[in-house]
């Protein structure tokens, strides 16, 4: 049935239950989400402007997010690339193992932060191993920004891939074969046909993959070498300041992590729906 | 995320030479390339959590995962995963319904609100807690006046805990329920089945797999949070750590093969997880989400 | 009917509920004890020890449950509400706290036990690699280039603190009480901190497991506790001078009273001044408070000149306002790195 014919179905449903799983839905949606977020704004309310820019704009603030954005960044432009080249090994080719490549994808989702954290870190530290091969040649990653970016890829790894495997899987091979009966090279067809067609969900995955990494904790806060200015994650700042007695200052960040993540969220969603409602290729 | 994948078509040579697919050089190396990336961030990782772990012999690691503290951690994560779980299932199946099998005004800004906990940082999400339960937080005095102990106790890493894998079941069962329709629950009812005869028969059988599937990202996830329960714990040895917690605290006294012993049991969970996911969602392609 | 036998899920559910409700449920009578980051081993031992003394000498049970974090992060938690019968934190800034901000303890709280409430002190020394490649003898060399200097961060931990303060005061009598040569000072030692952990124990941490950096700047009885676990690769450094950290330790009376522990607590608390406690205290490498413990020990620490908190910084109020407060000079100088 057609989705519009469901749409229709639905506007005249006759199914029961409707008020009541509304109301559960809202209830608990509000008591234990929207209720304790507004706390985040009251407590934020509670102080002035001056104050307010002052916690939120910072130097040490602001090169916090310079960090957990620019670092998130980085990540998902990371996963992006080697996301899309995962996927397309994963649904085109075939290998021994590659069932069980594609389940050990789901892995930074499985695993809890903190794991991969210490687990990371001991890795790249300077007696690790691979830290103890690339410190020789001068490339430190724990405790640098670098070691912030590694984590984060590690973490939005299954962004990309997962928002591109059933794109790829549903594009028909027709218009490939159609623009290589014209005569275009493979790496023509990738170009002009391929590429254009998977971008939409390419885009909602480097956009997960950099919303999760903007507010990602347990992973980083061992990697990172926590130096104010330098490495330190606008989430640790948080913390930070929530250990000097300072609410009124982790709040306000918090709210302004708050705010963009909840933009980056709509823009997602915005996207989820403009790629569905594209005709697929 | 999610998203059930099956099995594709291989590549061939035919295909090769009818411009389908790229040469067989390009292909190798593209394979390399994408083993070689998840070998260094994802096999590496997990294969280090198991020998750091044993590093010191099978003796310390067994002491480390049967010692009082460990066993209280334990208890605590699986506590809070077995309370969060069935709450959020409930939720997740309550909001599906509502939002799949009807048409209202406010729909789409409901589910972009449920998707809320996804954007909030882990430690925002333990901090809204403490600001509104903690001793100098909104609901504080009332609390203390009435001894109910929320922050640094396990109420306190539980509605962390719930907050943070809010939407994970919801979020599966919409799309299923949507795409799934309402034609077979009317045929129910016109039959003369009551609204629970029909829940329970006919759409309860067709999105089991999906719920099946969002609970076990669910439990993975309560299990391993740490940034949130961090913020709400008071790191009370053998009460208020959950594993994730515990696992840190060894991490810091120089017992490194004792936090990677504590660490293996989540990896543990995390590979049964993956397990589970996998079969789940091979019965899911198999059967398109129905029955 | 209901029949267990016949609904094994049902009975499963029973036992793992019992389980898991076993957990929960306190029979004995417990104390909570909140500390700071270092004395992790210290009260592992001291805890079995008072129980022991508790057993024999009131006939009950008595269970302790320990908490350790930095300092600051550590008093911020009872502030927010964390039932600490007992607090034993880093300095004595950090316990005013509890009576200012929310009134858990007297005013007069540092008097009631002896030796203004420490049982034991301590010092700030170095920790460096085996053969101290980088030759570092005093605080002078920790500005150099090229000398990577582990130390926790300030606003957490109690014991950033007292290093930051030994550092600040070694520069003041080194340029005749030049404020602004003391600022530049530390300015320079914290330039070359690559990471700054939120606790002490996070910092030896780093520098012991992790293998980063070329000195830490540590408690003494960290210092003792890293170089016995590691493994001959470890070397202490004496500076020429040091400060006196004395780590107070307090009843949370509002919270005693609260749980009816009083009593217990307090006797916790007094028994840590107990010889035999005292020798606990000087294996587990502080510097006891009883005299003729320390003398049996003195071969053990060595004689630091040493600057105190009260008399040479004018006390806690202030250097905390002056150097650790938002916008304080330990703000000031890591913006300006």
């Amino acid at each position: 049935m057609t989705r519009a014919g469901s749409a229709a179905a639905r506007r005249r449903s006759i199914l029961p239950g409707f008020g009541i799983t509304l109301g559960v839905t809202v209830t608990y949606l509000s008591v234990l989400v929207l209720i304790p977020l507004a706390a985040l704004f009251f407590k934020t309310a509670t102080l002035s402007w001056a104050e307010f820019l002052a916690a939120v704009a910072g130097p040490r603030a602001l090169a916090s997010y310079r960090l957990s954005f620019g670092a998130a960044l980085a990540a998902a432009a990371v996963n992006a690339v080697f996301g899309l080249v995962v996927a397309w090994v994963l649904v085109r080719y075939e290998f021994p193992g590659r069932r069980f490549v594609d389940a050990l994808v789901d892995l930074p989702f499985a695993l809890p932060t903190a794991v991969a954290g210490i687990t990371l870190t001991s890795v790249l530290a300077k007696n690790g191993w691979l830290g103890r091969w690339l410190e020789p040649h001068g490339v430190f990653i724990a405790y640098t920004p670098l070691g912030v970016v590694v984590a984060l890829v590690f973490i939005g790894l299954p962004f990309v891939v997962r928002t591109l495997q059933p794109v790829l899987q549903d594009l028909e091979r027709e218009l490939e074969e159609a623009a290589a009966t014209l005569g275009a090279s493979r790496l023509q067809t990738f170009r002009r046909v391929l590429l254009p067609a998977l971008r939409p969900a390419l885009v909602t995955g480097f956009a997960l993959a950099f919303a999760r990494g903007v507010g990602e904790y347990g992973s980083v806060v061992f990697i990172s070498g926590n130096m104010p200015m330098k490495t330190e994650i606008a989430p640790l700042l948080i913390v930070t300041k929530l250990e000097q007695w300072d609410y009124a200052g982790a709040t306000a960040i918090a709210v302004v992590l708050l705010v963009a993540s909840f933009a980056l969220l709509l823009a997602i969603n915005a996207l989820q729906r403009w790629s569905r409602v594209e005709p697929a290729a | 995320m999610g998203e059930a994948t099956a099995i594709s078509t291989p590549v061939s040579a035919d295909a090769t030479r009818r411009g389908v697919s790229e040469s067989a050089p390009v292909r190798w190396a593209l394979t390399a390339v994408a083993l070689l990336f998840l070998a260094l961030f994802l096999a590496l990782p997990l294969v280090a959590v198991f020998s750091h772990a044993l590093a010191d012999g099978l003796g310390v690691y067994w002491a480390a995962i049967t010692e009082p503290d460990a066993l209280s951690a334990v208890r605590l994560t699986v506590l809070v995963a077995a309370i969060s779980v069935p709450l959020n299932t409930a939720f997740g199946v309550a909001a599906a319904w509502a939002i799949a099998k009807f048409d209202f005004p406010g729909k789409s800004t409901l589910v972009t609100l449920i998707d809320l906990p996804f954007a909030v940082s882990p430690v925002v999400s333990g901090l809204i807690f403490v600001l509104l339960f903690g001793a100098q937080g909104l609901l504080g005095p009332w609390l203390q006046a009435h001894d109910v102990k929320i922050i640094f106790a396990v109420p306190g890493i539980v509605l962390a805990t719930s907050f943070i894998t809010f939407p994970f079941v919801a979020r599966e069962l919409i799309p299923l329920m949507e795409e799934q329709g309402v034609e077979e629950e009317e045929a129910a009812l016109s039959l003369g089945a009551s609204g629970w005869q029909t829940f329970r028969r006919v759409t309860l059988p067709n999105i089991r797999y999906g719920i099946l599937f969002g609970v076990v990202l669910l439990n993975a996830r309560a299990m391993g949070e740490f940034g949130a329960v961090s913020v709400v714990s008071g790191h009370i040895r053998g009460v208020t750590n959950t594993m994730p917690l515990h696992v840190e605290i060894l991490y810091n006294e120089y017992q490194g093969a004792a936090a990677f012993s504590v660490a293996s049991l989540l990896a543990l969970l995390a590979i049964a997880t993956l397990a589970a996911k996998s079969a789940l969602e091979w019965r899911i392609g198999r059967t398109g989400g129905a029955r | 009917m209901l029949s267990l036998r016949k609904r094994p899920g049902f009975a499963a559910a029973l036992v793992a509920l019992t389980w898991l409700g076993a957990g929960i449920a306190r029979a004995d009578v417990t104390l909570l004890n909140v500390s700071y980051d270092p004395t992790r081993e210290l009260y592992e031992a001291y805890d079995a020890l008072f129980a022991k003394h508790w057993q024999e000498t009131k006939g009950e049970a008595v269970t302790i449950h320990q908490s350790h974090g930095g300092s600051g992060k550590q008093a911020r938690a009872v502030i927010d509400g964390l039932e600490a019968d007992v607090v034993t934190l880093a300095l004595s800034g950090d316990v005013q706290q509890l009576a200012d901000k929310a009134n858990l303890i007297p005013r007069g709280w540092q008097d009631r036990l002896p030796n203004r409430s420490c049982p034991y002190t301590s010092t700030i020394v170095f920790l460096v690699r085996k053969g101290n490649p980088k030759g570092i003898k005093d605080w002078a060399d920790l500005t150099r280039p090229g000398v990577a200097v582990i130390t926790p961060n300030p606003k957490t931990s109690g014991g950033a603190r007292w290093n930051y303060l030994a550092a600040w005061g070694y520069a003041l009598r080194e340029n005749g009480g030049s404020e602004e040569k003391a600022r530049e000072f530390v300015r320079s030692v914290y330039a070359n901190a690559p990471v700054l952990d939120t606790g002490a124990r996070g910092a030896t941490t780093t520098f012991v497991e992790r293998g980063l950096g070329d000195v830490l700047i540590t408690w003494e009885n960290e210092a003792f506790l890293a170089e016995t676990l590691g493994k001959g690769e470890l070397e202490i450094v004496v500076p020429s001078i040091s400060i006196l950290a004395e780590p107070p330790v307090a009843l949370v009376d509002a919270v005693a009273r609260k749980h009816g522990t009083t009593e217990l607590a307090t006797a916790y608390l007094e028994y840590l001044y107990a010889p035999e406690a005292q020798e606990l205290i000087a294996e587990n490498h502080y510097r006891p408070s009883d005299p003729n413990v320390a003398a049996k020990y003195a071969s053990k620490f060595p004689r630091i000149e040493l600057l105190q908190i009260d008399r040479d910084f004018g006390g806690w109020r202030e250097a905390q306002a002056k150097h650790f407060v938002d916008g304080g000079i330990f703000d000031q100088i890591s913006v300006s790195k």
